[in-house]
């Protein structure tokens, strides 16, 4: 059997409520860890997109692609290797202000590891970066001595190389038959307006 | 998008009608041709029940006794009617009371649609009362859900519901509808019927180089054997299938959930497959060369561990669900597709044949099967009754055509394995979720799907005890059902187990049971109960033939087993045909 490896999941879907929970639960149900998952709209308006990274066996992500695809508003799952795909994802890193300000170095060490600066206050500064794990992470190292005082990462955003066959299809079903939008509950903030018993 | 014009595009041409959302779920029903509801009024689905006053000449509504008796009556009603069955219940307790029932319909593929009230929407996450997240609850035991907050939302949203639950693959369909919509007012557009989802794909396209592969195996097989599942009923392809097995010449087993498709005395069929099912169709599964799996899952009960699982054969695989290919057995031919269309394109491929000396072995192992657990089993010497003679004498006294429904253990795999039929959508039982508590509520389900047919219950003494207080629906509805408890005294397929696999320490099995037919008797229901081989004949008759609910109690020997078994960790051929073998 061929060792576990990282896949990223491509899940085409129509935007509604509850649907992340049907997807998630296909993964909790089998005691599969989900690494990254990440929801966005596609070029197409109304299809929706999620992009999910596991560890596992490539016979389990298949079947898992399956019932992921079984579910009545997915359109459609992919499966990819790091190989298949161009990935991103991206950190923000907060240090003090003053230690960078004294210190002539971090405009180079910026330089280097392609960030840049989101917002400078004069308590603290946030940098931004994107790229791949071990680059947003040797970042972290870089700046721990000037203090890092708050690190986070996004999801993985992924492109499928080859997706423009996919892409194509996907154009033309959504110019066939136009997706509805979802409903929302429009009643949350509404209590003295409605009539209960 | 649903062919479902969208309101205001409807307003145009078509009257619109003011109503409320209630009016509209059962304006929704009737449009579905929906005849009878099983259901349980409360708090959050007042609305509708109070809608349902005017609607009672066109809907009769079942009132059960607890909200799982309304899902598995709407069960016992779609497997025998193949039509979707429908359950109201209310917000909180009464929805989670349906899981039971969600998550058996869901692995037997039952179509139902079930409807629940809701806390009212803006107090919604709360902790209302009787507030409880019924849509995360039932996501996994659902093929489709959906929350339902306004009424303009309903005549689409059910239109949806139904469609999903009764295409493709079926399975359970749950609406959940807050207080506040049934309530408001609408401008309702006539009712229109889904017919498509954009992302919804029922049926698989059909490959016909797959056919093509899948015709050259069977052609040039030597020892084919055909397994078939549920799929078959729920495709309605039984005439398809008979065509292809007698153009074939192919010897036929079916699981559980399979049985009754084909009649069971027909000269193909080779019996059930499975645990506790026969002999043959086991051990020949890891002789066959062609291995041919028609709209069945290959279960853990069926295949027996999977690393010595027909590892010989050629495997080819019809099923609707792409999801079932290569799941749990790697297809060499997948078959995607709904049998009823792919069954008939196949025959058209097969060469016209006959394996006499193949099924000869099947009637081989038959052979050894009568002799060494039907006999004592069916015609036993002890003067202790068997539940295998009472099957015989059912299926003596109901000609084959009654519709069975069993519930779970000893007596399901007896009756499942002895009981004859001659039409489909006979066999009603908890197959994939082996819920006990199911048979009682499912047949008077099955009554109402088929109120023309004779319908027995067959209840193990624990299992009648699970959900024994839907006597109270017979009592008030009437329905004509045959409950036929065969009491052991025991919860004995655990009992089974626990002789054979844990050195007889018999752990929290010696149920003690009422007098059930005090029990009948305080729901008028007129009840019986025997215990001698001379009583027998007599009894069941009476059971069969008088007019009416009856209870027949059969007091049957209190260790006796099931056998053939596979034993758990074990290869299909590996079954054993009594203890001393295991």
């Amino acid at each position: 059997m061929q060792p576990k490896k990282e896949y990223t999941i491509t899940v085409y879907t129509e935007n509604q409520v509850g649907l992340l929970n049907r997807i998630a639960i296909i993964f909790s149900r089998r005691k599969i860890n989900i690494e990254s998952l990440n929801t966005s709209p596609t070029e197409v308006e109304s299809v929706h997109r999620f992009t999910i990274v596991i560890n596992e066996y490539e016979d389990v992500v298949r079947k898992l692609c399956r019932q992921i695809e079984k579910q009545v508003e997915v359109l459609k799952a992919y499966y990819n290797t790091e190989e298949e795909i161009i990935w991103q994802e991206m950190a923000l890193y907060k240090v003090p202000t003053d230690v960078i300000a004294s210190s002539v170095k971090v405009e180079r060490l910026l330089r280097e590891n392609g960030a840049h600066t989101v917002v400078i206050r004069k308590d603290y500064t946030v940098f931004a970066a994107a790229g791949h794990r071990e680059e947003t992470d040797s970042l972290i190292k870089v700046l721990e001595p000037y203090g890092l005082i708050e690190f986070v990462r996004s999801a993985r955003v992924a492109i499928i190389k080859a997706s423009a066959g996919f892409h194509d299809r996907l154009k033309e079903f959504e110019k066939m038959e136009p997706g509805e939008e979802a409903i929302e509950n429009e009643f949350l903030d509404k209590n003295e307006e409605v009539f209960t018993m | 998008m649903e062919t479902l014009a969208k309101p205001q595009d409807a307003a145009i041409q078509a009257p619109v009608i003011e109503m409320s959302g209630s009016q509209a779920v059962l304006e929704a029903l009737i449009a579905e041709k929906v005849d009878t509801i099983f259901g349980y009024p409360g708090g959050a689905i007042m609305p509708i029940y109070d809608a349902l006053y005017d609607y009672h000449d066109r809907l009769k509504h079942i009132l059960v006794r607890h909200e799982q008796g309304a899902i598995h009556a709407a069960q016992g009603y779609a497997r025998v009617s193949g039509r979707t069955g429908v359950v109201f219940a209310t917000s909180g307790p009464g929805a989670t009371n349906l899981v039971t029932g969600l998550a058996d319909a869901m692995i037997d593929s039952t179509p139902v649609v079930c409807i629940t009230g809701q806390v009212f929407a803006h107090l919604l996450g709360t902790d209302a009362f009787q507030e409880t997240d019924v849509i995360n609850i039932t996501t996994p035991v659902t093929k489709w859900n959906y929350q339902v907050t306004e009424a303009h939302e309903i005549p689409h949203v059910l239109a949806k519901a139904f469609y999903i639950a009764n295409s493709g693959r079926p399975g359970p369909v749950l609406v959940d509808i807050t207080k506040n919509a049934q309530l408001q007012l609408f401008s309702a557009a006539p009712y229109q019927q889904c017919t498509h989802i954009r992302s919804y794909r029922p049926k698989p396209i059909i490959r016909k180089e797959y056919l093509e592969e899948a015709a050259a195996l069977i052609n040039n097989a030597k020892k084919p054997f055909v397994i078939f599942g549920q799929g078959v009923i729920l495709g309605q392809a039984e005439k398809e299938f008979i065509r292809f097995i007698e153009k074939g010449g192919l010897p036929a087993a079916w699981t559980i959930m399979g049985m009754s498709a084909i009649p069971t005395e027909h000269p193909l069929a080779m019996g059930m497959l499975g645990m506790h099912g026969n002999y043959g169709p086991n051990v020949l599964t890891n002789e066959c060369d062609v291995l041919i799996a028609v709209g069945m899952r290959f279960d853990d009960r069926v295949t027996g561990r999977l690393d010595k699982y027909a590892k010989q054969a050629k495997v080819i695989h019809l099923d609707i669900d792409p999801a079932e290919i290569d799941k749990n057995v790697k297809a060499d031919v997948p078959v995607w597709g709904d049998c009823k269309e792919t069954l008939p394109l196949l025959t058209q491929l097969l060469e016209q044949k006959v394996y006499p000396q193949w099924i000869q072995l099947f009637r081989d192992y038959e052979q050894k099967e009568k002799e060494k657990v039907m006999q004592d089993e069916l015609y036993p010497e002890s003067p202790v009754l068997t539940m295998g003679e009472v099957i015989r004498t059912l299926n003596e006294l109901t000609n084959g055509e009654a519709v069975i429904v069993t519930d779970v253990g000893q007596h399901q795999m007896v009756a499942c394995r002895y009981a004859t039929f001659k039409q489909s959508k006979s066999n009603i039982t908890s197959g994939g979720l082996g819920t006990m508590g199911f048979a009682l509520p499912a047949a008077i389900g099955a009554h109402f799907g088929a109120p023309e047919r004779t319908v027995v219950a067959v209840i193990g003494d624990g299992g009648f005890q699970m959900t024994l207080q839907e006597l109270g629906t017979i009592m008030q509805f009437q329905p004509d059902v045959k409950l036929l408890i065969l009491n052991n005294n025991f919860l004995g397929m655990v009992r089974q187990w626990q002789q054979l696999f844990h050195e007889k320490r018999y752990s929290f099995v010696d149920i003690q049971s009422p007098d059930f037919v005090q029990v009948a008797k305080g729901f008028g229901i007129p009840g019986r109960s025997v215990s001698k081989r001379e009583e027998l004949k007599q009894a069941v008759s009476e059971l069969i033939s008088s007019k009416g609910c009856r209870l027949l109690e059969v007091m049957v020997g209190k260790e006796n087993n099931v056998f053939p078994m596979v034993p758990q960790g074990r290869g299909v051929a590996e079954i054993v045909l009594c203890k001393e073998d295991i």
